[in-house]
């Protein structure tokens, strides 16, 4: 990565924090309702993972912690706001909410509430892109505790048999919700329950950017070499709660000071700041005109968009028109 | 027109439509190297090769996903679950995705996937190779479900399926394998809505699916022969949505409904249809719907008991003469 890219990247994982504080404050205000999953803290692993890969060209799903990994792949942000508004003006068109974030358009295929859900999907989109022969790969980004769902074994397994291009990429987190990870899973560090699936695996530090791209590209490589499937654990850690529900009175001080001394954000700040390619005038300006875009164009949109008509509540459940439905011959 | 089994009419529709389409595959435990448990895909192996026509491993809920997630870029996988017993493990991916994610998307995701599955109680397998199961699946929206209840409609229904863009169940049953039907020689498309008339009548109507079709059928034609009462028979062959207006039909003609189902009464099919008929025509009524179902026991192992366990042509027949105030 060059140095305007890495700017940019800063950029991105700036406004992806800020836009991530600005739900927390339209949930206190009730704007946002339900269940809501917040990302700070994380933002290197899905902007380190994306940058070797091919945003809106790759397929990528995940869990309900989704917000970031939309906009990665290409979302408008004013879309997402608004889904999480329940607007109609939103990516799901306000059905689905803050854990099913869709954008097809860009191959953000969703997600998903079940934890564990999406490997089986991930594996899946990798088979069809298989058969349809593209370059293309599935990546599927899940937390530590996903992994000992049914579904990671089956998954991993199949993907592993029949060579699938998919990459697993595990943002180790260290909890699910309250239960800390030695608590609740055999092998602790996630890459060594790969080998069970003769899967090449690896784990890199998941604050610092620079080294998820470079453990990212190895990863990508293999994948969209037709190698078969990857798992890349990237070790991380989220600043909020699991959700708003959550008071987080399970993590110590001392743990959750220590990694908030890494935050991703910090850390390349100051990296290209200490290169001389960043000044602090620069990097306040970018977050001024990031606070600015969110505060004066997303809001307002959100705010003065449109709720779903309740005359369309049975919408999307079914096809419509679908001629084979009436058994009529194309 | 051509007599073939419902098994030749299923692996007839799976050749078909993977001919026509290189994105059709189908896969399930033992269903390429072995043909198919009930045959159902026999020789499809050699024609189409692993990557159509995969033998997975034993991982339902793991495999119906992995289907779901190649629909959603446009394949078409036609899953065989062994036995229905065996879907519940799959629920999880067919209920929480395939099921809603059009809905949670706002209509930009699809999953048209079809899994088909036999059920119901065929010759002393036991609780656990028993079940009967299609009440779980038709409650769910974003979910068809359809039954055939004969080589036509198994044949037809299996190429509607395939081509339709939602996701669908389709529940065969372990006992049906070998009945022989006839099946149009064209290609033919059988609507995944409403129902069919498959003895016309005026008395009674005997709403039944799968394989209660042919238990009603036998006891409209004891009906008629031994007790000069002309029973209309009604085939369900679409679970999820239950065709309502069909449902009202026959009950305004007939003015009695009886249920014929497979399995134990609380929220089945049985329960459903009757919900309906109060619904739509209540005042129709000559007398209240009757539903015949098996009894409220896992199914046992020993002849006797897994025979006094499920109904018969016989206790449609009693249910009927009941109704009717006759012996």
């Amino acid at each position: 990565m060059n140095v305007a890219d890495k700017k940019r990247l800063l950029r991105e994982m700036l406004f992806a924090r800020r836009f991530e504080e600005r739900c927390y404050e339209a949930y206190v205000e009730r704007k946002i309702g339900g269940f809501l999953h917040l990302y700070p803290g994380q933002e290197a692993c899905v902007h380190g993972v994306m940058e070797a890969a091919r945003p809106g060209y790759d397929y990528v799903i995940t869990g309900y912690r989704d917000h970031v990994h939309a906009l990665k792949c290409g979302s408008d942000p004013k879309e997402v706001m608004a889904e999480l508004y329940g607007k109609e003006t939103g990516s799901s068109k306000g059905r689905g909410g803050s854990m099913h974030i869709f954008d097809v358009k860009h191959r953000f295929m969703g997600g998903y509430a079940l934890v564990g859900g999406p490997f089986p999907l991930a594996a899946g989109m990798a088979k069809a892109i298989k058969m349809k022969g593209g370059d293309e790969i599935a990546i599927c980004f899940l937390g530590d505790a996903a992994n000992n769902q049914g579904t990671f074994h089956e998954s991993l397994n199949m993907a592993s048999v029949w060579k699938l291009p998919v990459l697993f990429v595990c943002e180790n987190n260290l909890y699910g919700i309250g239960t800390r990870i030695n608590r609740s899973t055999a092998v602790v560090e996630q890459y060594k329950r790969a080998c069970a699936y003769d899967i090449p695996a690896a784990h890199a530090d998941g604050q610092d950017i620079d080294a998820v791209y470079t453990a990212a590209k190895v990863a990508v490589d293999h994948v969209r070499g037709g190698n078969g499937p990857y798992f890349l654990e990237l070790r991380t850690y989220r600043y909020r709660g699991h959700s708003m529900s959550d008071a987080g009175a399970y993590r110590t001080k001392e743990e959750q000071s220590e990694w908030a001394q890494r935050d991703p954000i910090v850390i390349l700040r100051d990296r290209l700041m200490t290169a001389g390619a960043l000044t602090d005038e620069e990097f306040k300006a970018t977050d001024t005109a990031v606070l600015d875009a969110i505060e004066n164009a997303i809001i307002p949109f959100c705010e003065r968009s449109p709720d779903p008509r309740v005359e369309e509540l049975e919408k999307y459940v079914l096809a419509e028109n679908d001629p084979y439905v009436k058994g009529e011959a194309q | 027109m051509a007599e073939m089994m419902y098994w030749q009419a299923i692996r007839r529709a799976h050749d078909e439509e993977m001919a026509r389409d290189p994105l059709v595959f189908c896969m399930g435990e033992d269903i390429g190297v072995a043909g198919g448990t009930y045959k159902a895909t026999q020789g499809l192996y050699d024609k189409y090769g692993p990557e159509r026509v995969i033998d997975t491993p034993i991982s339902e809920n793991g495999f119906t996903g992995l289907a779901i997630g190649a629909s959603f870029l446009g394949a078409r996988p036609i899953v065989e679950i062994m036995s229905v017993n065996f879907a519940w493990l799959a629920m999880d991916q067919l209920f929480n995705s395939a099921a809603k994610v059009r809905y949670m998307s706002g209509g930009q995701l699809t999953a048209p996937v079809v899994v088909r599955s036999p059920g119901g109680t065929a010759h002393q397998l036991g609780a656990q190779h028993s079940a009967r199961m299609e009440k779980v699946f038709m409650g769910i929206a974003g979910l068809r479900v359809v039954t055939p209840s004969n080589p036509k409609q198994a044949y037809g229904l299996l190429k509607s399926a395939v081509r339709c863009d939602d996701p669908v169940f389709i529940n065969e049953h372990e006992l049906m394998y070998n009945m022989k039907g006839e099946v149009p020689d064209s290609e033919y498309f059988h609507p995944l809505e409403g129902s069919e008339v498959a003895r016309e009548g005026r008395d009674v109507t005997l709403f039944g699916y799968n394989i209660s079709v042919h238990w009603c059928l036998q006891a409209a034609d004891i009906l008629s022969k031994q007790h000069g009462i002309e029973a209309e028979v009604v085939d369900l062959y679409a679970l999820n949505p239950l065709d309502r207006a069909g449902i009202r039909r026959s009950v305004t003609k007939t003015h009695r409904a009886l249920i014929a189902e497979e399995a134990e009464p609380a929220v089945g099919v049985g329960a459903e249809v009757m919900a309906i008929v109060n619904e739509e025509c209540f005042f129709e009524l000559d007398a209240p719907p009757v539903r015949v179902s098996a009894a409220n026991v896992p199914i046992p192992y020993a002849h006797n008991l897994e025979k006094a366990s499920i109904p018969s042509a016989k206790d449609v027949v009693a249910a009927v003469l009941k109704m009717l105030g006759k012996k």
